[in-house]
C-alpha cells in the first residue's frame, strides 16, 4: 500500500545527497533560505595560520574544511582519523590549547593562533609518549583506527582529572575527582572503540596515572 | 602441504614464541598515528582527486530522471559517475545488490552516483546538487509480516533449510515439561571505525585500489569481475583495516565507484562512504525470528530440540543462519531445524562477527534459562546435564575437544555463581542485582592458506601473505609462527600483509583467519627450512632451527649464510583434507555476567563480566583475550542498545548514524575477564589452534538477557532489552 | 556543505553588524551542532559569523545575588566553576551528563541552549520533515519516535529539544540575554524561549534573525539537594530518553523539569506544590494532557518512576 507521503514524495521528486527537495526550501531560523545565495565560481577561501605539533603553518583554505582534514589532507597529518566526521565518535580528537576536541566538528579557519597537539606530536615509533607505550603494553587497541583518538583523549583526560574537572560520576561535586576506574570510563567514553579494546585502554592511563585499574 | 591427518609434534610445539604474550609488532605504528589505512596513502596525494557518494532516496523503484547539470557545473568537479555512463557493470559474486544503482533502484541509500571533485569540500557540496527523481514502488520491509509465508532459505554454508533426526514433534509433544518460546533479535550494524574507504588509481589497463578489506583474493576477483577486467589487472592493497567485524569481506561501492571516478578523470580518486550513508548503503547483520521448542524430562534430561528461525535479505538470497549451533550444542534424541527466508527490500544482509551463532545463541541461550528455571534446575548444571561429546545428529562423529562443561564449572566458580538469588530477590541500593550464565559456541572452520617466506643474508625472514589484520592480531601470529618456525627472535621477523600480489590466504572471516593463515605460514617455512638446509649441506631431516642458528649435530652455522648467494624463497599453501568430517571441530565457552539494574528507571547496567573459553592453542594470549573481551563488548551491544529501527513505510534504517545506533562505550561495562582453558587440538592443524574471535560473543548476550531476568524477574524475549520493555514489570515505587 | 564566507568578530556590536551586512549570516561559536547539520546541508548559511572569541566567556556574580553566565562560556568551564558546583549543582551536573568531554570543551552556553531536535528524520534529508523543510510533512509521527516529544507537540511535529543544561536552566528560573541587529538588548525568561511547534515547527526560538545571546542569568542560589537523572540505553554520551532536573527542599517542597519529553525543557510550576506527596501526584499534572505513540509511551510511567527515584535519592 502506497501510503500518502509515498505519492508525494514520489510525485515531487527528491534532491538527494543530503539536501532539501528542488521544489521545497530549506526554511530554518536565522539561515538563508537554500537557493538564495547561489555557490560562487570559486569558493570562498581564508587564511590560517596555527601550530601543529610546534611547528607554524600557514594555509590558506576553504572556509568549509575541517580542523580534521585540514590536518589529514592538507597536512598530510593522517594520524587523526575520521570515523564519523559528525562528533559521534572520536576518532578525531585533538588537543587543542591544551584541551581535547573533536577535529571533526572545529572549522580550520577558526584556529588561527591555536596550538594543536595531535597524535604525531605526542610521539615516534621511536621515541613514545607514556600513553602511547602504555597502550602498546596493555594491547589498548586492536584495529588501532580510533586509537590515536583514545591516546590523546587519555593524555587529555588525566589533566583534566589533575584540573579538578567533574565528570558525571564524580560523587560530590565539590571534592576534587580521583583517578578512579569508573572516572576514567566515564571520561573516556566519546571514544568508541567497535573492537572493544576498553578494559585495556583503562589500564594503560591507570598504568600512566601511576594507579591501579 | 596438505593436512589430512592430525598433527604431530612439530617446532610449534616448542612454544619459545608462539603462544606468548608478545605486544603486537604493529602497536608502535598504530600508537603513532603512522600505520596507513586506505584513505591515508599519499602516493597519489599530487594528483588525487576527491569522490562523493550520492545514495537513493527511497527503497525500491526506479530513478525516473536524473539532472547532472548543476553538480557539473559546480566549482571544482572534475566527473560524476552514474549508472547511465559508468558503461556496462558486471556485479560480484559475493555481491547481492548492485554497488551503483540505476536505472533500478535494490534498496536505500544504494549509491546513484559519484561526484569527483578537486576538493573533499567540493565533492561533498556538488554531491548535492544532484537532482533525482524516483519512481518508488512498493516493497516489503517487515520482516514480522513475512513468517507464515516465507520460504525455505537455500543451503547456507552446508547447513540444509531443513534439519531432522528422529522425531521431534512426537517426542515434544510427549515431554513431561515444555518449553515454547519465540526470540527476536534486530538488524544489527557493524559499525566499524574505519568507514569503507578506498583509493583507486589507473596505469593503462590496469588498476590498483588501496582499499579496507578483509578477503583480498575474493574482492580483487570481484573488482576485476564488477569492472570486466582480468583479474590479473586487479591489484588490491590493504595492510591496515580499521575494524570489519565481516562488513569488509566484500567489495563494496568505495572500491567501485573510485575505480570508476579515476577512469573517467584520469586522476587518482579516493572514496570514503559517509558515515550516515553506511549502514543503509553496506550490509548488515540480519534481524531474525526464532522459535525454540524444547522437551524434557522432570529429571532434566532434553528429549526434543527444535529451533525455527526466519530471516529476510534483498531477493531472499541469503538466511541469517541462527539455528547452526542448536544442531550441535546439547544432546537429544529427537531434533530440528527449519531456517525460512523472505524477500525484503532492505539493503542486503550478510555476515556479521559470528554469522549465525550470534543471533542464534541469543535465543537458545535464553531458552535454556527459561527451561532450566521450568525444571527448577541451575542452569550451569542443566547445561551440563545435557552436553554430548559426539555429534547429537552423528554419534559416531565425535568432537575433537569439547570442554564446555569445564568452561561452565570453572567460570562458576571464578564468578562466585553460588551467590546467585532467586529471581528479582538481590538488591543493592537503588539496584536490582542479578547474574546469567550462557554457553559460548561457534564452529572451527579452516580455509585453505598459502604465504611465502623469504630469508635475507642478514638471517631476516619476511613473510608474505594476503593476509589481512583487521585488529586480530594477524601481524603478530604470523610473526611469532616464523620466527618459532626459523629459530629467529621476534624481531628478525618482517610480515608484509593484504596485497593481492602476495600468495592467496584464508583471509579474515569466520574466525578461521588465526589458524589457517599461520598453518600457511607453518607449510612456507617448512619449505623455507628444506631449502636452507639444503643450501647449507645439511640433512633438512636432521636441522635444528635455534637462536638464529642452523644446527646438525656439531656443525652450526648463522641461519643468513643460507642466503649468502642470494635471498632463499620459498612458497607454500596449507591445505585442509577431510579431518572436520570426520571429527566435529568446535570452540566452545562460558558467559557470566552480572548486572544491575535501576529500580526506578529500569536501566540495565552491566557490573561485571567474565568468559571461559576452550578453543584449542591461544597463540598470543594477549591478542586472543583481547579479540575474546572485543567479542563480549559488541554481544552487551546487542544484549541493551544495538538496533537498527525499520521503517518500514519507507523502508529504510532511520537511526543510521554513530549518535542514533548506539554501541557501548568506556563507561558500559566496569569489568571484564577472560581465562583461556589449556587445549591444543591436532585435528585442526599443524597450529593445534581453533577461531576465537568469534566464540567471545557467542552467547554473551543471552548471559545478558538472563541476568537481567534475574534481577528483575523480566523475561524479554525481543532484543535489545531496552527499559521500555519492561518497565511495567518493575516493582512498584513506593 | 554549502559554501560560506567567513569573518571573525571581536564584540558583539560587531556580530550583529556583520549579521545586518550580510545576507544569509549565521553566527558559530562551538560549532558542535551547527557545522554537524552544515555538512548535511540541514543548515546553508552564506556567511558564518565567528563569534567564538568574544569576550563573553565570564562568569560573574548579577546585582540580584546571582550569577550570569557569558554566552561564549564552555560547558567545561561551567560545570567546573566552583560556584556553579556549589550553589547551581543541577547546571553541573546536567552539563556533565550531556555529550563528551570533548564536546563539553567546545559546546558553549549559548549554542548549548539553541542547539536542534536529534529527531532522525530531521537529520535525513530525503525525508519529509516539517521543521527542516515546512509543509513537507513528519516522517517522525507514524514513524520511529521512541525518542520524541509525550507533550507539547502538533500534528506538524513532535521533536524533542535535546539540551540536558537546559532543564536545569528551566528549573531554575533562568534569563536569556540578548543584543539584537540595532544594538537593543532585552531579558527573555527561559521559561519563553521555546516556541511551540504548532504548525511553524521551523520556528524554535523567540530570538529574531540576527539576535545574540549574550548570557544566561541565573536568579540567586535557591539552597535545596539538587539531583539529575538522565535516563539513557547507553550508560554514557547519549541522549536522554527523558531526563528529570530536581531541586527539593528540606520541607519536601521543591520545583522540577523534565528533558526529553517535548520541544523545551518541561516544567509545570503548578504540579511542584504537590511534590510533597510524592512523585504520582507530581507527574499527573506535568504531564497532563500528554499524547503518546506505540513506541515513546513507555516515557509516561518512566517520567513518574524517574521522579520517584530522585526523590528518594534527594531524601538520601
Amino acid at each position: 500500500m502506497q501510503t500518502p507521503e509515498d505519492h508525494e514524495l514520489s510525485r515531487r521528486g527528491v534532491l538527494v545527497g543530503g539536501a532539501a527537495s528542488v521544489a521545497a526550501v530549506t526554511l530554518v531560523p536565522t539561515a538563508t533560505p537554500a537557493g538564495a545565495a547561489s555557490a560562487p565560481a570559486v569558493p570562498p577561501t581564508a587564511e590560517v595560520a596555527f601550530k601543529v605539533n610546534g611547528t607554524a603553518h600557514s594555509l590558506e583554505l576553504d572556509t568549509r574544511v575541517s580542523l580534521l582534514d585540514a590536518l589529514r589532507e592538507h597536512l598530510h597529518l593522517t594520524g587523526t582519523k575520521k570515523g564519523c566526521d559528525h562528533g559521534q565518535c572520536g576518532a578525531c580528537t585533538v588537543i587543542v590549547d591544551g584541551r581535547r576536541i573533536n577535529s571533526c566538528l572545529a572549522l580550520a579557519v577558526m584556529h588561527d593562533g591555536d596550538e594543536i597537539t595531535t597524535i604525531e606530536g605526542l610521539g615516534t615509533p621511536d621515541r613514545m609518549h607514556a600513553m602511547q607505550e602504555a597502550f602498546v603494553v596493555h594491547d589498548g587497541y586492536q584495529c588501532g583506527y580510533c586509537t590515536p583518538g583514545q591516546i590523546c583523549s587519555a593524555v587529555a583526560v588525566l589533566d583534566e582529572i589533575k584540573a579538578g574537572i567533574p565528570s558525571h560520576v564524580t560523587a560530590d561535586l565539590t571534592l576534587a575527582p580521583a583517578v578512579t576506574n569508573m572516572e576514567i570510563r566515564e571520561r573516556m567514553s566519546g571514544n568508541i572503540c567497535r573492537c572493544g579494546a576498553y578494559p585495556n585502554i583503562v589500564a594503560a592511563i591507570s598504568d600512566v596515572a601511576g594507579v591501579k585499574a | 602441504m596438505k593436512f589430512d591427518t592430525p598433527a604431530t609434534t612439530n617446532p610449534i610445539d616448542q612454544l619459545k614464541v608462539v603462544g606468548k604474550p608478545t605486544n603486537r609488532i604493529e602497536g608502535p605504528l598504530k600508537t603513532t598515528g603512522t600505520a596507513p589505512y586506505a584513505y591515508e596513502h599519499q602516493d597519489f596525494a599530487a594528483t588525487q582527486a576527491y569522490g562523493y557518494v550520492v545514495g537513493s532516496a527511497i527503497a525500491k523503484g526506479k530513478i525516473a530522471s536524473m539532472n547532472l547539470d548543476e553538480a557539473k557545473a559546480a566549482p571544482g568537479v572534475l566527473a560524476i559517475v552514474t549508472a547511465a555512463n559508468a558503461g556496462k557493470l558486471g556485479k560480484g559474486d559475493f555481491n547481492n545488490a548492485t554497488l551503483l544503482g540505476g536505472p533500478g533502484i535494490e534498496h536505500y541509500h544504494q549509491a546513484v552516483a559519484l561526484v569527483v571533485a578537486g576538493s573533499f569540500e567540493q565533492a561533498r557540496a556538488a554531491a548535492s546538487l544532484v537532482r533525482v527523481e524516483y519512481t518508488r514502488d512498493k516493497g516489503a520491509y517487515d520482516l514480522s509480516a513475512t513468517v507464515g509465508t516465507a520460504g525455505k532459505a537455500p543451503v547456507l554454508y552446508g547447513n540444509q533449510p531443513d534439519t531432522a533426526v528422529g522425531d521431534f514433534a512426537s517426542a515434544f509433544a510427549a515431554a513431561p515439561v515444555q518449553l515454547d518460546a519465540r526470540y527476536s533479535t534486530p538488524d544489527h550494524a557493524h559499525a566499524m571505525m574505519e568507514p569503507h574507504a578506498s583509493i583507486a588509481s589507473w596505469e593503462g589497463d590496469k588498476l590498483t585500489v588501496w582499499t579496507s578489506n578483509q578477503m583480498i583474493a575474493w574482492s580483487a576477483g570481484d573488482v576485476a569481475k564488477t569492472l570486466g577486467l582480468p583479474k590479473e589487472n586487479v591489484r588490491l592493497l590493504s595492510p591496515y583495516v580499521g575494524g570489519g567485524f565481516g562488513g569488509k569481506l566484500y567489495v563494496r561501492a568505495d572500491a567501485i565507484l573510485a575505480a570508476l571516478g579515476a577512469k573517467a578523470t584520469k586522476r587518482p580518486v579516493k572514496v570514503a562512504l559517509q558515515r550516515p550513508l553506511m549502514m543503509n548503503n553496506t550490509p548488515h547483520r540480519p534481524a531474525t525470528i526464532q522459535r525454540i521448542r524444547l522437551g524434557a524430562t522432570p529429571d532434566g534430561k532434553l528429549t526434543a530440540i527444535g529451533h525455527e528461525s526466519w530471516s529476510g535479505d534483498l531477493n531472499a538470497a541469503k538466511p541469517e543462519g541462527a539455528v547452526a549451533q542448536t544442531r550441535l550444542l546439547y544432546a537429544g534424541a529427537n531434533r530440528m531445524t527449519a531456517m525460512r527466508i523472505a524477500a525484503l527490500d532492505l539493503a542486503e544482509g550478510n555476515d556479521m562477527r559470528a554469522p549465525g551463532e550470534a543471533p542464534g545463541m541469543m535465543a537458545l541461550e535464553v531458552a535454556m534459562d527459561e527451561m532450566a528455571e521450568k525444571l527448577g534446575l541451575d542452569p550451569v548444571q542443566f547445561r551440563i546435564l545435557n552436553d554430548t561429546q559426539v555429534d547429537p545428529e552423528a554419534p559416531s562423529r565425535p568432537f575433537t575437544q569439547r570442554q564446555l562443561n569445564k568452561c561452565l564449572q570453572m567460570g562458576a566458580e571464578k564468578f562466585g555463581w553460588s551467590k546467585r538469588g532467586k529471581p528479582a530477590s538481590t538488591r543493592d541500593g537503588k539496584w536490582l542485582v542479578g547474574m546469567g550464565v550462557a554457553a559460548a559456541f561457534r564452529n572451527n572452520l579452516n580455509a585453505n592458506s598459502a604465504a611465502r617466506v623469504r630469508l635475507s643474508s642478514a638471517g631476516i625472514v619476511t613473510v608474505e601473505t594476503d593476509m589481512t589484520d583487521i585488529g586480530t592480531g594477524s601481524y603478530t601470529i604470523i610473526a611469532q609462527t616464523a620466527a618459532e618456525m626459523m629459530g629467529v627472535p621476534l624481531d628478525n621477523v618482517v610480515v608484509k600483509l593484504g596485497d593481492s600480489s602476495f600468495p592467496v590466504s584464508s583471509g579474515s572471516g569466520g574466525q578461521w583467519g588465526a589458524n589457517s593463515s599461520t598453518a600457511g605460514v607453518y607449510a612456507a617455512c617448512v619449505k623455507l627450512r628444506e631449502a636452507a638446509a639444503q643450501k647449507l649441506g645439511l640433512n633438512p631431516a636432521d636441522a635444528v632451527f635455534a637462536d638464529g642458528k642452523v644446527k646438525v649435530g656439531r656443525r652450526s652455522f648463522a641461519l643468513g649464510d643460507a642466503a649468502k648467494d642470494g635471498e632463499l624463497v620459498a612458497e607454500d599453501r596449507i591445505e585442509f583434507g577431510k579431518l572436520a568430517e570426520e571429527k566435529q571441530q568446535s570452540t566452545f565457552g562460558a558467559h557470566f555476567v552480572e548486572v544491575g539494574v535501576d529500580s526506578a528507571t529500569g536501566e540495565v547496567r552491566i557490573r561485571r563480566m567474565l568468559a571461559v573459553c576452550a578453543a584449542g592453542r591461544i597463540l598470543n594470549p594477549k591478542a586472543a583475550r583481547s579479540q575474546v573481551i572485543g567479542g563480549m563488548t559488541m554481544g552487551a551491544g546487542a544484549a541493551l542498545m544495538e538496533e537498527l529501527a525499520v521503517d518500514k513505510r519507507f523502508g529504510f534504517f532511520v537511526n543510521h548514524d554513530l549518535a542514533g545506533y548506539e554501541v557501548p562505550v568506556h563507561a558500559d561495562i566496569p569489568y571484564q575477564e577472560v581465562i583461556f582453558l589449556d587445549e591444543t587440538d591436532p585435528n585442526t592443524s599443524p597450529m593445534k589452534a581453533k577461531g576465537v574471535g568469534e566464540l567471545g560473543i557467542c552467547g554473551v548476550a543471552a548471559a545478558v538477557a538472563n541476568a537481567v531476568y534475574n534481577a528483575t524477574g523480566a523475561r524479554v524475549r525481543s532484543y535489545p532489552i531496552t527499559l521500555d520493555k519492561f518497565i511495567d514489570k518493575l516493582p512498584e515505587m513506593t | 556543505m554549502k559554501s560560506f564566507t567567513y569573518e571573525r568578530v571581536d564584540t558583539p556590536a560587531a556580530a550583529t553588524a556583520a549579521f545586518a551586512r550580510t545576507k544569509g549570516s549565521r553566527y558559530i561559536a562551538g560549532g558542535t551542532n551547527l557545522l554537524d547539520l552544515m555538512k548535511l546541508e540541514i543548515e546553508t548559511p552564506a556567511h558564518l559569523i565567528d563569534i567564538s572569541r568574544l569576550a563573553l566567556d565570564r562568569i560573574e556574580p548579577t546585582s540580584g545575588g546571582g550569577l550570569r553566565i557569558g554566552a561564549m562560556v564552555r560547558n567545561t568551564d561551567l560545570a567546573s566553576d566552583e560556584r556553579i558546583r556549589r550553589d547551581y549543582g543541577l547546571v553541573s551536573r546536567a552539563l556533565v551528563a550531556g555529550a563528551s568531554g570533548q564536546l563539553r570543551n567546545k559546546a558553549t552556553m549559548g549554542g548549548n541552549i539553541l542547539q536542534r531536535t536529534r529527531c532522525p528524520y530531521f537529520y535525513d534529508t530525503n525525508q519529509p520533515c516539517n521543521k527542516r523543510q515546512p509543509g513537507s510533512g513528519c516522517a517522525a509521527i507514524g514513524g520511529f519516535n521512541r525518542i520524541l516529544a509525550v507533550i507539547g507537540a502538533s500534528d506538524a511535529c513532535i521533536a524533542t529539544q535535546p539540551s540536558d543544561v537546559g532543564v536545569a536552566l528551566r528549573a531554575l528560573d533562568a534569563s536569556v540575554e540578548t543584543v539584537n541587529v540595532t544594538g537593543k538588548t532585552r531579558v527573555i525568561p527561559y521559561a519563553d524561549f521555546y516556541r511551540a511547534p504548532g504548525e511553524t515547527p521551523h520556528i524554535e526560538t523567540a530570538l529574531v534573525p540576527g539576535e545574540l545571546i549574550t548570557a544566561v542569568t541565573l536568579p540567586r542560589p535557591v539552597g535545596g539537594t539538587h539531583v539529575y537523572h538522565k535516563v539513557r540505553d547507553r550508560a554514557s554520551y547519549a541522549f536522554a530518553l527523558i531526563s528529570v532536573g530536581l531541586v527539593v527542599q528540606r520541607d519536601g517542597t521543591g520545583r522540577v523539569a523534565l528533558g526529553g519529553v517535548a520541544y523545551k525543557p518541561w516544567r509545570v510550576e503548578a504540579a511542584e506544590a504537590d511534590l510533597p506527596r510524592g512523585a504520582k501526584a507530581v507527574t499527573a499534572k506535568l504531564l497532563a494532557g500528554a499524547k503518546t505513540t506505540h513506541e515513546n509511551a513507555y516515557k509516561l510511567p518512566l517520567v513518574e518512576r524517574t521522579l520517584a527515584g530522585v526523590l528518594a535519592q534527594a531524601k538520601g
